[in-house]
Order: C-alpha cells, then structure tokens, then sequence
C-alpha cells in the first residue's frame, strides 16, 4: 500500500464515522428523559408556552423527520440556533473553540513535557531510584481526583496565596498574558493527569522495544545507552505514545468538563454539559459533530504517523 | 523520515516454553517485587473491609446525630462527622463496597467486550475492522457524559447503572488499544513463523497474540479503574450514581466540596481512600506488567 | 534569570495587569449560572434578572420592603370597577439607540410580551386585553377582569421596556443584543462567559449611575465564585450558600447583605395527578403524619446553620401576608404514628424526587432520618432538574422536592399553585373554596381585605395539605466593602443603579 493509497482509504472513512455520530449522538439525546420544551419554558410552564416551543424547534414531529430535517441543514452549514439563548450555534461553536483549543493544548504541552521525559528516563533507569520517584510521580497525578486537585489549587493558590486568579477566562485577543495566566491552573490540573498516562505509556511502550531484537542488536553493535534508547528504541516506542496523545487531545477538547466547570471556562465541554441538563439540543448535537470532526482528522494525523512510522504495516 | 533504520535485524522464535511453566516463572517474578506485594496487601486489605463492613464498622453509616454535624475527629467520632451527622469512618468503611465496585465492573465490562473485538477487528482486518473502527472512532468522539447519562437515564438512576454506563463510555479506549496491539505484533516474524508451521488464527490468536495484549490493556485497566472510580463521583453529582443516603466515596467527596473551606476533614478522608485505592490498583497492575510480559527478562 | 524568579516575575506581571486596567471604573458580579437570552419576554431564567437590572428599565419597581413604586412610569390610577388603570409615563426617557419612551413604545411592549411566540410575560399579564394610547405620556389598560397583581407583575420583567425599533428589527433574536432604557447599555456577551455593559449617556436618572461598566460572569461553582470576591477579581456575589457565609465573616474588606427571598422551598405531594396519586392523595392523615414528624427548625439548624428561616405557608413569616395564628408546628413523633395507625397505613413508604443540588439532598436525607424515626420510609430518587419537572407536569411521581422563586404579590405564590386545574398545580389539587378565596383575592384592591382572604386560604392550605412548605431562603449578597450604596432587595436582584466605588 502507497501512502497516498493510505491516506485516500483513510479519508473516505472519514465521512461515514461522522454520520454515524451524527446519528449516535441524536439518538442518544433524544433518549433522554425530559421534555425540552418544558426545560425551555421555566417555572412558569405556560401550556401555551409549551406548545409554541414544540412547534418552533419542530419537537412535535417524528424523531426520524427531525433527525433528517436537522442533518439537512446541518449539510448546508447551518447549525441551527440554541433554544435557551437564541444564538445562532455555528457562532457559539466558532467563540468556544479558540477557547477550546487553548485549554487543551496548554495541557498537552504540560503533559508532554512532564510525561515523556519522565517516562524515558523511568524505562532506561529501570529500578533505579529516579524510576521509582517518576512511577510514584506518575502515579500520584493518575491518582488523584481531578475536581479534588482543581479546587485545592485554587484554595492554596488563589485564595491563600493569590498568585492566580480564581476563574473566569481572559481571550487570547484580550490580553495574552493574562489569558495564558488565566488558564494556567486549569492546565495544570488537566495536563498533570494526561503526563501522568503518557509517562507510563512511554515507560512501557519504552522498555518494550528495549527488549526487542533489534535493540539488542543495536547494543550488540555497541552503541552506548544513550544512543541505544534515544535513537533506536525511543523512535518505535513513540508510536503507541502518540496515538494515545492524539486520543487524549481529543478527549480534551470535549471531556474536561469537570475542570472547565470547576474554573469556569466556557469551553466546549461546559457548552455541552449546560446544554445537555437543559436540553438544547440543537447546541449539543452541533458541538458534538465539531469535537467529533476534529477527534476524527487527529485520528487521521495520528495514523499517517503510524503509518509512516512502522514500515512493516504496509504489507 | 527513514522507517527502515528501526526494522527488526534478525528473527529469532520468541515463543515462550509450556504456558505452565511461564505461569510459575510469572509468579516468581511477582513475587519477587516488593512494591507489588505491598500493593496487592493494599487492594486485599481494602477488599476484605468492604466484606467485613457490617461487623467492623462502628455506626450505622445512615444513623444521623443531628447533635454533632460536621464535627472534627475525636474521640467518639474518629474521623468526624458528614454534613448530616453520620459518621464519617463507618461510611468510609461502607462506601468502600461502592467504590470498589465501581472500579471493577466497568474494567471488566470493558475488558470482556474489547479483547475479543480488539482481537477480531486486528487479526481480521479488512471490512470487519472498518466496522468496528467506526464504531469506536464515533464513539470515542461522543463524550463520556452523554452516553453515560443517555445510558443511566435510559436504564433509571442507580449504582449498578452508573457502573454499566461508565464501563460502555471507557470501551473505545480498550478497543483501540488492543486491536492497536494486535496490529502492530501479527506482522511479527514469530507469529509469521508460527502460520508457517500451521497454526490455525484461533490457535495463533489465543497462544501468541492474547499475552502480548494483556500488559497493555492491563496497564489501561489500572488506570481506568481509577477513572471509573472518579466517574462514579461525576455521575453522583447528575444524580445517576450511588443513591443517598448510601455512601460511596465518589459521591462522599462530592457532597464534600462545599465544606472544603470550613470542614475540610469531610473531603480529606474520602480523597485519601481513592487515593491510596487508586495508587496501589496501579502499582499492582504494574507488577502484573512487569511479572507477565515476556520479554521483560 | 533562574526558573523562580522568572515566575515570580511573571505573577507580579499578572498582577499588575489585571489591577492596573485603566481609570474605568467597573463594577464586576458573579452571576451563580449562565443567563438564557436577554429578552425580557422570551428569558426565564434567574440569573437573567440580575443582568436585567442594568440594562433594562421597568415600569415600576419594588422597594426593598415590598411595596410598589415608580419607575419609567411615574404613577397609575385603577378605573371604580377594576377594569381598567391609568398609567403615567416619565417625560424625556431615551432608549439605548436614541429612541423616545412613550405611550407608543408602552403599547408595543404590551402588544409584543402578548402576541410574540414564545413569549413567557403572556401568563403574567393576560388580563390585559387591549392599551389605549391616552396622549403621549399616558396609557391605559383595559382588563379582562379585574387584576390587582397586575402592577405587581410590572415590576419585573413584564414591566420591561425594550426599543421598539431595535425589537422589531431583531424579533426573537432581541436577546442578543437588548436595547432598553436602563441605566446601562449592552456592549458584548461571551456566550457562557461575561456580560459587559457601559454607562449610558443619556439615562434619565444619571446622577445615580456611578459606575463606568458593570461586568457580569456566571460561575458555577461557589467555592470559586467565594474565592474570586475574596481575591477581588469579583466586587459582588449572589445568593451565597449558608455554608460560606463564615468565610466571608471573617474577612473585613468583605460584607454581607442578607433579605428573606419572596419564594418558599416545598415538597409537593401527587394528591390527585393521575393514577400515581393514590398513594399520597388517598388519605390526608398520612401527609398529616409526615408534617408531624419533621421537625423544621432542626432541618434549617443541621443543613444551614441556622441562616435560613423555617416556614409553612406562601410566604415567610414576617411577610405582611403570613397567617401569624398558624406559626411552624412542633415536631411531634408520637402524633405522627398515631395518626398512621389510625390510617391503618403503620410502615408507609413513599418516593421523593430531589435534584442533585446539594441543599435539598441534604435536606432530604435529613428529612428521611426524620421520617424514619416515625416509621415512615422515605426513598430518595435523585433525578435531574428538567426530569423532575417533566414528571411533575405527567403526574409521573409521588412527591418532589422543589422550589418556588417567589412573586412580590402573595397571588404569583399562590392562584397558579394551588387554583383547580391551574399550571402550577402538579399536585391535581382542587377545592372550590380555595379557588373562591384565590380569585376574589384577585378582585379587591385594598391589602387589609386582600390579607383576610389570604389568612383564610392559608388555613385551608395548611388543612388539606397538597404541598409542604419547609423552609425560605435569606438572600445573601456578598460583597466588597469598597462597594458602597448597596441595599438587598427581597426578589434577589442587585440594584446596579445607585452603587458607588471607594
């Protein structure tokens, strides 16, 4: 298989894994217990109101019917608009992913940088102290509960000491240090816990080629250590590692639910979270469908990686 | 890039000797790591109290003191009191039984669904693969949240339900991983060796593919363990989880929070115990690493 | 440079940026949840109210004792037989984009809060039939029947007045961009984030405005809305809980302003809604049994500290409208098994749904215990917001823990709950007296003969038992003392106008 073959047939599944979002995600809302329209009409609960709602949002037709009618406009680019707050979703998508992107690149990078180094060194230090003091790092950020170590940050970082802001997100475009600054814990919390799996994923996947034949081969030529595992062990070990970074970016971008909650950044999966306890539908399958399409071309790049990666997949 | 300088040089049979022989040989080495051990005593220890809850708790862990509300530890209270009065030790104690549970069963729910698919999307390849790939990959984009509570709700709230949904929502991760392993080791010169000699694909996928899959998703069991540990928390908060006034320490931190400031206490102690749990869960997983791969002597 | 003095360094940038934003002065308030829409007719959520303060212009307003007082009107008149009421506008009043406020404007936001899809100001003024334009600054009502509340209802937002020209050129997109005649302009809205509003130049009554802009920022989670108005980064916070209050005591840069809220927090009980009703509707001894084993006072002393108030009507028990002959009853356990023996019902057990908001969960436990303790089994079935409310309307349920956020007029706590068939009425409760006493209520406009009604219709609430009021809320405002001026309103909602910095 050429790589231009690969990256063709990679391609052409990448249409059909969004429809089938698509259709998982409507069917899964629509599973919900709970009638929008009365989430949408209050405390109030005007009967009128209610029916008017129905209508409006098409809520009184056949799933099937909404479904089509939805995807439809969806094809032409149009997202439709949030039943709670009547803005239009494609503008709520396009001012939360900048948002978004940040979050979870900010924390990829405090991941990668505590994980991978801490993995190499853990596999080629095996046993040794510093691979004991990396395990017991890595396991300590795995252990951890996520909302637990947000808050208590916040307590010791912005209440007693004040050295960051508490919540609230400054935009890029407003200010970059302060929007950096105000993201940083966040980060922290969100990255720690992705070093903590890459650096064991490097570990294992890490003391996995040192154990192959061809490293053996490598030390047998007698290269030194170094060499041995920062030139030929790490290039192989990596593969699995990236993989696994592409997968937990995608989560990023939609899953740090609790810590955007807890911070109180309006990302996409505060965006989701909300909509998802109020019903708007609309906000939430759209949102979805875009964290799915952006989940689905890292898949893509990371394969392409794979691919290029590891000879022996092409047959 | 040059993909070339990092193929394998020469090929040697890795197949192992008699499984039995390999199983006494893993056990050793377990055995032989202290930190393991010292985990699996953690893990036991944490097993037996939750079995033991009835007879070694102090109080009922429902019983209400409305005379001695989020009181510090002492005397009577060992580890103090809950936002209602109850006592924090004895819902600790119970609590462990829901944990525990919420840890193990969506890992097993995982782990019984995807090795075999993992095993069939990689091995087969071809169409079967797409499908499952697909599959995954929508799943996978979906967040946790949705299908846990779309599932939880569909069901009706309970703990067996979150456990259900939590184990659904961590399956894609396992999938990739074991179907990636798969992947990555059937073009292995041995396993070519072994189709060489006439193994059936069953055969070469349960002798030769299986163990090179289990130090990875055990590895990703340990950590989704603890993960589904702390799902159980976030689930308790939509309502879905553990159901009041039955204490699991997910839903014991969660009721906490408020009170950090004031009562930190109420927090501390659940925090400690998924800590210490989750901790010790992937110490012994590593162990387990360590003891059954292979090559890892 | 080594790696901690680059950080340090880098806070103390931080630092300096954020404090040293230029001479604007801004008023900042954490909002407890992202507001829907700014549409006075289309919103419904609470929140939204605290940003409404600034931006929109009622009517009439409400002084912190509950009486009503002027606003963009400058007073009102009712007709001899109720069905009509005159109201005078206030002269040289300017919408955000430089349109006037009159007569015209008054009745395009009748007509639009009537007529506009959607619209949830309909219920709240439905008696109006028809608005007169009398001249410029006057209008008149014409009713249906009869509707004292009907003023009271114009002080929130159904008393709102939006552009007529920027209203019709937006339609249900208003929201996004509200133009109104309040004292601050809207200027952009992060959705899910901030809010930000400026002075506006020519605001009626701009000797009061004192702050350049005001700043909105919903956040969710109350250890972190605390932990901003300590740091500073908030001036004001809403509706604190009972259990920060302590923190922010000891703090002397910080104060608390606290207010009984209008609304009451309340079980209802499935009396008579579909088949599921049987269980509790069946028989009032049984409601009468689980009253009598909760003891209310313990359940504010245990989940608030004492910081709210127990209560057992419509309104709290200060309230000019309160029955003060039929005060918060004891706990009385022995009653309570009494009562269920005699019912023959010994070792009933019934549903409650509550949300998972932690006040009432924790109630609810508390009251299960309680219960208990009585021989009742109470299960609790925790079920998401807009669950319970679906349920609620179905009849999909036996009891569920809920709240009402309060009117200023004891009728919007009242003739929508408790009326034969009415919307609020998840209970199936209907009693023909009740209805007699809601609806003249309705009728009279004098508050002496308003309140002998009531004081009837407390009684019959308190005998037929088809809710179960437990507690009122304080409302608690926290903010930082270099905010001066600010005074808490009962309905929860920051007067921005009139707040001045140090």
């Amino acid at each position: 298989m050429s790589f231009w073959t690969f990256i063709a047939k990679r391609l052409a599944v990448l249409l059909p894994t969004l429809f089938f979002v698509s259709i998982l995600i409507f069917s899964l809302q629509h599973m919900l217990p709970g009638d929008p329209a009365i989430a949408l009409a209050g405390e109030e609960k005007d009967p009128e109101v209610v029916e008017e709602i129905r209508k409006k949002y098409n809520l009184d037709k056949p799933v099937p019917v909404q479904y089509a009618l939805w995807i439809g406009k969806i094809l032409t680019g149009d997202f439709g608009i949030s039943y709670r707050t009547q803005i239009e979703v494609s503008e709520l998508i396009v001012s939360k992913l900048p948002i978004t992107l940040q979050l979870a690149t900010g924390s990829m990078i405090v991941a990668l940088l505590i994980g991978i180094p801490a993995g190499i060194l853990s596999a080629a230090r095996r046993g040794k102290f510093s691979d004991g003091v990396s395990n017991f790092v890595a396991l300590s950020f795995i252990s951890v509960p996520h909302f637990w170590l947000g808050i208590m940050l916040i307590l010791v970082f912005s209440v007693h000491l004040r050295w960051f802001p508490a919540s609230g997100y400054v935009p890029l475009t407003d200010d970059v240090w302060r929007s950096l600054v105000s993201l940083f814990l966040p980060c922290i919390v969100l990255g720690t816990g992705v070093a903590g799996v890459m650096m064991r994923h490097t570990r294992g996947a890490l003391l996995q080629t040192l154990g192959t034949d061809y490293v053996r081969t490598a030390r047998a030529k007698g290269l030194t250590e170094k060499v041995v595992v920062l030139k030929h062990a790490l290039r192989n070990a990596l593969v699995p590692v990236i993989t696994l970074g592409a997968i937990e970016f995608g989560h990023l971008l939609s899953g740090a639910v609790l810590t955007e909650q807890i911070f109180s950044i309006p990302g996409f999966g505060k965006l989701i979270v909300d909509g998802i306890l109020n019903r708007d539908y609309a906000v939430v399958q759209g949102v979805v469908v875009v964290s799915a399409a952006l989940y689905i071309l890292l898949n893509l790049m990371a394969d392409i990686f794979y691919f290029v990666a590891n000879p022996r997949m092409r047959g | 890039m040059s993909a070339a300088a990092i193929s394998p040089a020469t090929a040697t049979p890795a197949t192992a000797g008699p499984a039995a022989d390999n199983r006494s040989r893993a056990l050793r080495r377990f055995l032989k790591r202290r930190a393991a051990l010292v985990a699996l005593a953690v893990v036991v220890a944490f097993i037996m109290i939750a079995l033991a809850a009835p007879w070694i708790a102090p109080y009922n862990p429902i019983a209400t003191d409305f005379g001695a509300v989020r009181q510090a530890p002492s005397a009577k209270y060992w580890l103090g009191t809950d936002e209602v009065g109850r006592d924090l030790l004895s819902r600790l104690i119970w609590g462990a039984r829901a944990s525990l549970l919420a840890g193990v069963i969506p890992v097993t729910i995982s782990l019984m669904v995807s090795i075999p698919l993992g095993l069939l999307s990689g091995y087969a390849g071809g169409w079967v693969d797409s499908v499952i790939m697909r599959f995954t990959d929508a799943m996978l984009a979906i967040p946790f949240l949705i299908i846990a509570i779309a599932l939880a709700a569909f069901l009706g709230p309970s703990l067996t339900n979150a456990m259900i949904a939590i184990g659904v929502a961590a399956l894609p991760t396992f999938l990739r991983l074991s179907r990636g392993t798969v992947m990555s080791i059937r073009t292995e010169d041995y396993i070519e060796a072994a189709r060489a000699v006439g193994n059936t694909h069953l055969r070469i996928a349960v002798r030769h593919i299986l163990p090179n899959m289990l130090p990875p998703l055990l590895i990703q069991g340990s950590i989704t363990m603890a993960a589904a540990i702390i799902a159980e928390a976030s689930l308790s908060f939509l309502g879905l989880g553990q159901q009041p006034p039955s204490p699991s320490w997910g839903s014991m931190l969660n009721a906490a929070q408020r009170y950090l400031p004031t009562a930190p206490w109420i927090a501390m102690f659940p925090g400690l115990m998924i800590f210490t749990v989750v901790f010790s869960l992937n110490i012994l997983g590593d162990g387990l690493r360590d003891a059954l791969d292979p090559k890892s002597n | 440079m080594n790696w901690k003095k680059l950080f340090l360094t880098a806070i103390a940038a931080g630092t300096f940026l954020s404090t040293g934003a230029g001479a604007q002065s801004t008023l900042r308030i954490g909002l407890n949840d992202d507001p829907d829409g700014l549409d006075p007719a289309l919103s419904r959520s609470y929140s939204v109210r605290l940003t409404f303060a600034a931006v929109c212009d009622k009517l009439f307003d409400i002084t912190p004792d509950i009486k009503i007082v002027p606003m963009l009107a400058t007073g009102f008149t009712w007709a001899k037989d109720g069905l009509s009421v005159v109201i005078k506008l206030r002269p040289n009043v300017k919408f955000h984009d430089g349109e006037p406020f009159n007569a015209e404007a008054v009745r395009y936001n009748f007509d639009r809060n009537l007529n506009l899809k959607g619209s949830f100001r309909r219920a709240e003024i439905n008696a109006v039939k028809s608005v007169d334009v009398v001249d410029n600054l006057t209008v008149r009502l014409n009713l249906s029947e009869p509707s004292t509340p009907l003023i009271a209802a114009l002080t929130d937002r159904a008393g709102m007045m939006i552009s007529p020209k920027a209203g019709k050129e937006l339609g249900d997109k208003f929201g996004t961009k509200p133009v109104c005649a309040g004292p601050y302009r809207f200027v952009e809205r992060m959705a899910q984030g901030r809010i930000v509003f400026e002075r506006f130049k020519d605001y009626w009554d701009k000797a009061n405005v004192h702050y350049d802009r005001v700043v909105y920022t919903p956040i969710t989670d109350s250890t972190v809305r605390m932990s901003a108005l300590r740091s500073g980064e908030l001036d004001i916070i809403e509706r604190m809980s009972p259990s920060e209050l302590s923190e922010v005591r000891k703090d002397n840069r910080l104060k608390i302003a606290s207010v009984p809220e209008l609304g009451y927090q309340v079980i209802r009980y499935n009396i008579n809604n579909g088949p599921r009703g049987k269980l509790l509707g069946e028989d009032p001894r049984v409601r009468e049994a689980i009253e009598a084993a909760i003891d209310r006072e313990t359940l504010v002393k245990v989940v608030f500290n004492n910081e709210y108030i127990a209560g057992n009507q419509w309104v709290q028990p200060k309230n000019y409208f309160y029955n003060s002959a039929l005060p918060v009853p004891k706990r009385d356990v022995a009653k309570a098994r009494a009562l269920l023996a005699r019912a023959g019902k010994t070792g009933f057990t019934f549903n409650l749904i509550v949300p998972p908001e932690r006040d009432r969960q924790e109630a609810a436990q508390v009251i299960q215990s309680m219960l208990a303790e009585a021989g009742i089994t109470m299960n609790i079935v925790s079920q998401e917001n807009v669950t319970m409310l679906t349920a609620g309307t179905k009849g999909d349920f036996e009891a569920y823990f809920t709240f009402w956020s309060g009117r200023p007029d004891p009728d919007g706590n009242i003739f929508q709950h408790f009326s034969c068939g009415s919307r609020q009425n998840d209970q199936g409760y209907c009693s023909k007296e009740m209805d007699q006493f809601t609806s003249k209520a309705r009728q009279v406009a004098a508050p002496a003969e308003r309140k002998k009604l009531y004081d009837q219709a407390a009684e019959l609430l308190l005998r037929d038992r088809p809710v179960l009021i437990l507690w009122h809320r304080n409302i608690f405002t926290g903010h930082n003392a270099k905010v001066r001026g600010f005074v808490p309103y009962p309905d929860g909602v920051i007067r921005v106008k009139g707040l001045k910095g140090a």
